[in-house]
């Protein structure tokens, strides 16, 4: 499971992006699945819920070596940098009143307000390429309203628009198309 | 010293429930733990949560299970961790690997499709709304020029330059450490002396 340590540990960025990375591992330098066996556990994985690296960790992880297989995969692709992660912000939080990680923390809001406008866009842009943009927006304007103004939980504004996605929208299309 | 808030059985929730909803995986998930931990369970507050989200960017490795294996363990030590991880991931988990041979048959129908591609809308109304928050935040606690220039420099490394994330985020935390240390420089720039920096003062 070695091969799941170093794509992870050098997977930056998180889930979508270290993809590519876990591939590179897993079907060049391994040869634990073919490339189309990859992608097919890939679709799957996005098409479940929930983090997409541990889906993939597990798949692959369980398909070479059962459950054994699977929680080895697990914890080699989790540990190393959560483990890391709060050693740093242990850190953080001895030199909290200090003048650098004061200047630290007012400079990284501009990089994360960018990032997360960029990523707003993407995530718009992959609804529209399915759904089309007048569903898009439409879902988007509606979701904003309930979660923004009526204070709804987005656990449920997110169930809401996947029934509607699954049984309203695909008669929507018939009639459109 | 961190401060003690929140308790397992809320972590777990919450772990949980963004585990079974998060659609899209990493980054987009990172609008339901804010939700979670700042809005609903007040764990902590945004520029905190800001701080966090910018180390784990700069951290290699999938960034949904580092926040929640954080959060576990400022709530409950490294048991905490542990939970906070496992709640998070286990129904995914557990689906992937018991339904893998149906889902795969089932993906290509159309209703399925359409099933998954409107969770994407949503998911970019909490993205934009936390952006808005972080816009709003940024002036609060940098004069607004210099924000300006931070969000207008932060824009064009990443989508002109296209340097990787994790870079731009160490070389603004490089800059803003900088900064820091240099005090009348800071005054200019930032709200370290004004009322509304009061409080880090």
């Amino acid at each position: 499971m070695i091969g799941f340590f170093i794509a992870n540990l050098l997977g930056y960025g998180g889930g979508p992006s270290s993809i590519p990375l876990m591939e590179a591992q897993i079907v060049n330098h391994y040869h634990w699945m073919s490339a189309g066996d990859f992608a097919n556990v890939l679709a799957v994985a996005n098409a479940l819920p929930g983090p997409v690296a541990t889906k993939i960790a597990a798949a692959v992880g369980y398909s070479k070596g059962g459950a054994v297989g699977a929680l080895a995969a697990l914890l080699a692709t989790i540990v190393p940098s959560a483990i890391a992660l709060i050693v740093m912000l242990r850190l953080v939080d001895k030199f909290r009143q200090s003048a650098v990680v004061k200047g630290m923390t007012r400079w990284i809001l501009p990089v994360i307000t960018v990032l997360m406008g960029i990523l707003t866009w993407q995530v718009l842009e992959t609804g529209a390429r399915t759904l089309g943009w007048v569903q898009d927006l439409l879902i988007a304007a509606v979701s904003l309203f309930f979660i923004r103004f009526l204070k709804v939980h987005p656990a449920f504004v997110i169930v809401g628009a996947f029934l509607y996605g699954g049984f309203l929208l695909p008669h929507f299309s018939h009639v459109l198309s | 010293m961190v401060e003690k808030k929140g308790n397992l059985r809320e972590l777990m929730t919450a772990m949980l429930r963004v585990g079974i909803v998060g659609y899209g995986g990493g980054p987009a998930t990172m609008t339901l733990f804010r939700y979670e931990a700042v809005t609903r369970y007040q764990w902590l507050d945004d520029s905190e949560f800001a701080e966090i989200l910018a180390l784990a960017n700069t951290l290699p490795g999938p960034m949904a299970t580092k926040m929640a294996a954080y959060f576990g363990f400022r709530i409950g030590g490294w048991l905490g961790a542990l939970l906070g991880v496992l709640a998070h991931i286990l129904p995914s988990t557990l689906l992937v690997v018991l339904f893998f041979g149906i889902i795969n048959h089932y993906r290509s129908y159309h209703a399925v499709r359409l099933m998954i591609a409107a969770v994407n809308p949503v998911i970019s109304v909490l993205l934009g709304m936390l952006a808005y928050d972080f816009t709003r935040k940024s002036i609060q606690s940098l004069r607004w020029p210099a924000a300006f220039l931070g969000v207008l420099a932060a824009l064009g490394c990443l989508l002109w330059l296209r340097i990787p994330d994790a870079v731009v985020v160490l070389a603004f935390l490089a800059f803003g450490a900088l900064i820091g240390q240099t005090g009348k420089l800071s005054r200019w720039m930032d709200k370290s002396g004004s009322a509304k920096g009061g409080k880090d003062v």
